[in-house]
């Protein structure tokens, strides 16, 4: 724990632009912005959630976070050091700071390995060369993810996908990380399956002391999992703050609009919205939200210069200067 | 009986390859009334969707409808000649799916697929057609309907593709609409738009709606009443309010309790989630008697030994378990 | 089950070839170089001689066998290479990406544009006739296909899941095309070497057929057919039952190999319901 507040992981202006090649022989280069200019921190033991619609970059932003895809500008600190640029550690080192655990069951395990390969591979590659220690890590880890010990020996396809997704968080946390990275976690589960999941993730961040990245565009589970949102459209944060304040009192038209947009059952029926998204609220003297309009955004042009702004503590808004 | 629009009698769906026939869909009876919107709930490979394509007539072997009786509009699906449900198809019954990408032609500008519903159904002359198509693409809010007739469906994003197919489907003006999970695959905004495009262009026609989804919040907002599905069998009927606020079933009571809900955090603070045990039965394997009981935390002897009858519920519903909610 | 039996037939076709090339020296009632007896030149299938004699008085069959040797040794040596090389660019082709692949896959086309055999004859007429010319040669220009699926399969596996995972877990990219990727694609990578090893054994054949192969008097299936040529007509068993062993063999490989993709497929398995 460190104690001169640095965050766990801080992200720092981070851009991250493809080239796309099209027009005759790939001679036109246009620059896909998928993250703009992107500033968040996590803080030991937190769940963050970053939410948005697809194409919004928050993938992207995932893996940068994972060393899985190059930075076009900016930083990223893990505990202070800086893991991007040329200060980058080797994948071996990284392999203990964040994992990821995947949306997809079912594509996330290696169809040849059994469970137990797929868990010893990864110890014995981090130095972990007893073979009866590595057995006790494994056997212990299933536990912890609800599996009996001996169904390591199985292949993935002897496993239900709620199963399967237990497995991916083994394999996640098996080499100890401190950051968890969660791509949706349970949207490709059974419904049936997903509180099973959820409780698992949220007890195994108490246990182990975790923190957990997630990545959704399923509020519900959004606001029952995270102690802090941020809010993406277009590769730049528009709304972030305390999982409170977000989903009591949502500033950013955006923010109310997915949030407006959420088909739970019950309120459905009831027709009482536990937030009134109605009306977005005024912005601070001088300053427009940024965006107010939604669906014309050109991934291609570089947006204009705009500010997240701290409304008060822990709840900051996209705002551009009126002009 | 009445002057539904589709009885769906003891349906009963196998697989039949090889010799070997599993069960899939077993004595599943439902109606939908004129107008209605009736939402099928369950969990993959629970049988909605392979129920709503038997309805449409578009099953592939290995699966095979083995009985029950499937009445639309008076007449026996069952007993129509492949021409003839053809012609019902896309007249009558018109279907949009999860991925309109799939049910496109990629090679065709999208007016054209509009325009060839007109052609093939109305008798319409492809200028006619034409006209048409631009009408039917403004019907479903597709700005400058105009321009985008001649749009490919790969120019177009997912939410766009769709209206397209529900321009499609509700071309010639069909009595039944089935949609199968036709929101799964966009985002949350997008699908807000679209459900309410179905909605209210369905009211307007008065066209019947059959919803299938694993989706509780998209069936609530949609439907007036509906069935759910639990491993090939309809497990409760209710109209919407009653299905949600007071389920019957412990499967769907299980189901409501084990999603976190919206400000109930606010609330309640956060609480663990119900689970539900277990893990969804495969149709190798279904489970004698009830097929929700090696779940089920209020299961008794007789769950197993039994598969469990009707038991009717009070306004317009029923319950298949022994021990459910009164 | 058809694919079953695919396995089945193929299997035991290519056992049998391979039991007979391997077992020649006991099963060949003559030497298939020494034994020439001009006496008994050009004798069809009898008793004594099976498969007939040649215009040398060889025992064909015996030369059958021993040939089974060579056709073997070409087929299986050079698929050994093809493989290698095809799944060695093709793997780290569709890994990488960026310029490798572009050059890869700029080379693969122009192999592809060039027949094999057109490249096999030139790099022969180059090293000159033998078993480890044509080794080299037959395994130095069949690689292309083997590369191509090598390659596509890299391009989706490498977006899976657990790829992306053995990366944050900390594993290097070697170790990941030779543990995550390569597996998942054996199935199809053997199918193309089997099928390979038929191509392969039928451009021995024309190959040697050119008197470009193994030299004679050692009896190969192509040299064989080439002898044979001008005798087809007074003594056809001297060309058909080299003929036919070719035929075996492809078939059997052939067979083999398609039985072998529905087998390897673990979604067949998987998707038992």
């Amino acid at each position: 724990m460190s104690d001169n507040n640095e965050p766990l992981v801080r992200v720092d202006n981070l851009s991250v632009h493809f080239p796309v090649r099209n027009g005759l022989f790939g001679r036109t280069k246009r620059t896909l912005r998928a993250v703009n200019e992107l500033s968040l921190t996590l803080n030991k033991g937190e769940c963050l959630s970053v939410v948005g619609e697809s194409g919004c970059g928050k993938s992207t932003l995932a893996l940068s976070i994972l060393g899985l895809q190059e930075p076009t500008a900016g930083e990223i600190f893990f505990e202070g050091r800086s893991i991007t640029g040329k200060a980058q550690p080797t994948r071996l080192e990284r392999a203990g700071m964040a994992q990821m655990v995947f949306q997809d069951p079912y594509a996330s395990l290696n169809p040849r390995q059994t469970i137990y390969t797929s868990l010893a591979a990864p110890l014995k590659l981090h130095g972990v060369k007893d073979r009866a220690e590595i057995n006790r890590r494994i056997e212990s880890m299933m536990q912890l993810v609800g599996l009996k010990p001996e169904q390591a020996r199985r292949f993935p396809h002897e496993f239900s996908g709620g199963q399967r997704q237990r497995i991916g968080i083994a394999r996640a946390l098996i080499l100890n990380p401190k950051v968890v990275v969660l791509d949706e976690p349970v949207s490709a589960l059974d419904v049936s399956i997903r509180a099973q999941i959820i409780n698992l993730l949220l007890e195994l961040k108490e246990r182990l002391d975790l923190s957990y990245i997630m990545i959704s565009h399923d509020l519900s589970v959004v606001e029952h999992m995270s102690d802090r949102v941020a809010v993406m459209y277009f590769g730049q944060i528009v709304e972030t703050g305390s999982w409170d304040r977000v989903f009591t009192d949502p500033q950013h038209p955006y923010t109310r609009r997915l949030i407006g947009a959420i088909l739970d059952p019950v309120t459905e029926l009831t027709g009482q919205s536990p937030v009134d998204t109605r009306e977005t609220p005024e912005p601070p003297a001088g300053y427009d939200y940024y965006p107010r309009e939604f669906g014309k955004h050109d991934v291609y042009s570089l947006p204009p210069a705009s500010q997240l702004v701290a409304l008060r503590e822990d709840h900051s808004v996209r705002l551009i200067a009126r002009g | 009986m009445t002057d539904n629009l589709l009885e769906v009698r003891d349906l009963r769906l196998d697989i039949v390859s090889g010799g070997v026939s599993h069960n899939v869909v077993d004595n599943v009876s439902f109606s939908i009334g004129r107008g209605e919107a009736y939402g099928l709930v369950g969990e993959s490979g629970c049988g909605k969707s392979i129920t709503a394509l038997s309805i449409i007539g578009l099953l592939r072997k290995p699966l095979a409808v083995t009985g029950g009786t499937l009445n639309f509009n008076g007449r026996d699906l069952r007993g129509l000649s492949k021409g003839e449900l053809r012609r019902l198809r896309g007249e009558k019954i018109a279907m949009i799916f999860q991925e309109p990408m799939t049910a496109l032609n990629p090679l065709s500008p999208v007016g054209r697929q509009i325009a060839e519903m007109f052609v093939l159904h109305k008798g319409a002359t492809w200028k006619e057609a034409e006209r048409l198509a631009i009408e039917a693409l403004g019907n479903v809010q597709v700005p400058a309907p105009e321009e985008r007739v001649k749009a490919y469906p790969h120019q177009m994003s997912g939410g766009m593709r769709q209206r397209v197919m529900i321009a499609i489907a509700l071309a010639c003006n069909p009595d039944l609409l089935i949609a199968d999970e036709p929101t799964t695959a966009l985002d949350v905004t997008v699908q807000a738009e679209i459900l309410k495009l179905v909605k209210e262009l369905c009211a307007a026609r008065g066209t019947s709606v059959l919803m299938i989804s694993h989706d509780l919040g998209v069936i609530a907002n949609m439907c007036n009443r509906v069935g759910i599905m639990y491993a090939g069998r309809l497990v409760e009927e209710r109209p919407v309010a009653d299905l949600f606020l007071h389920p019957a079933h412990p499967y769907t009571g299980g189901l409501l309790k084990s999603l976190p809900q919206l400000g109930s955090r606010r609330l309640e603070g956060r609480k663990r989630l119900q689970e539900i045990e277990g893990t969804v039965p495969s149709i190798a394997n279904f489970p004698p008697g009830c097929r929700f009981q090696p779940r089920c935390h209020r299961a008794t002897p007789v769950c197993s030994a039994e598969i469990p009858p009707l038991s009717a519920l009070s306004h317009d519903g029923f319950v298949k378990c022994f021990n459910h909610e009164r | 089950m058809r694919l079953r039996l695919n396995l089945l037939i193929g299997g035991v076709l290519c056992i049998v070839i391979i039991s007979a090339a391997l077992l020649a020296p006991w099963l060949a009632p003559t030497d298939p170089v020494l034994d020439a007896d001009l006496m008994n030149a050009e004798l069809p299938p009898d008793a004594q001689f099976w498969f007939g004699t040649d215009a040398q008085g060889r025992d064909v069959l015996s030369r059958i066998l021993y040939g089974a040797r060579i056709s073997l040794a070409v087929g299986i040596g050079s698929q050994v290479i093809n493989t290698l090389i095809g799944l060695a660019l093709g793997i780290s082709a569709g890994y990488f990406g960026g310029w490798w692949d572009d050059f890869v896959t700029g080379l693969t086309n122009l192999m592809l544009a060039i027949p094999s055999l057109i490249f096999a004859l030139a790099i022969m007429a180059i090293l000159g006739p033998g078993l480890v010319s044509l080794l080299i040669a037959l395994g130095l220009t069949n690689w292309s296909w083997t590369c191509r699926i090598a390659r596509s399969s890299a391009l989706s596996l490498k977006k899976q899941g657990y790829v992306q995972a053995a990366k944050t877990l900390g594993y290097g990219d070697i170790r990941i095309m030779i543990t995550q990727i390569l597996p998942n694609m054996i199935g199809p990578i053997l199918v193309i070497g089997t099928l390979g090893m038929g191509d392969a054994i039928l451009a021995e054949a024309a190959l040697s057929y050119l008197g470009l192969g193994i030299k004679p008097p050692f009896p190969s299936w192509g040299n064989m057919l080439t002898d044979a040529r001008e005798l087809i007509v007074i003594a056809p068993w001297a060309a058909i039952f080299p003929g036919l062993a070719i035929f075996v063999t492809v078939l059997g490989l052939n067979l083999f190999g398609d039985g072998l993709r529905d087998w390897l497929d673990p979604h067949m398995k998987a998707r038992q319901l």
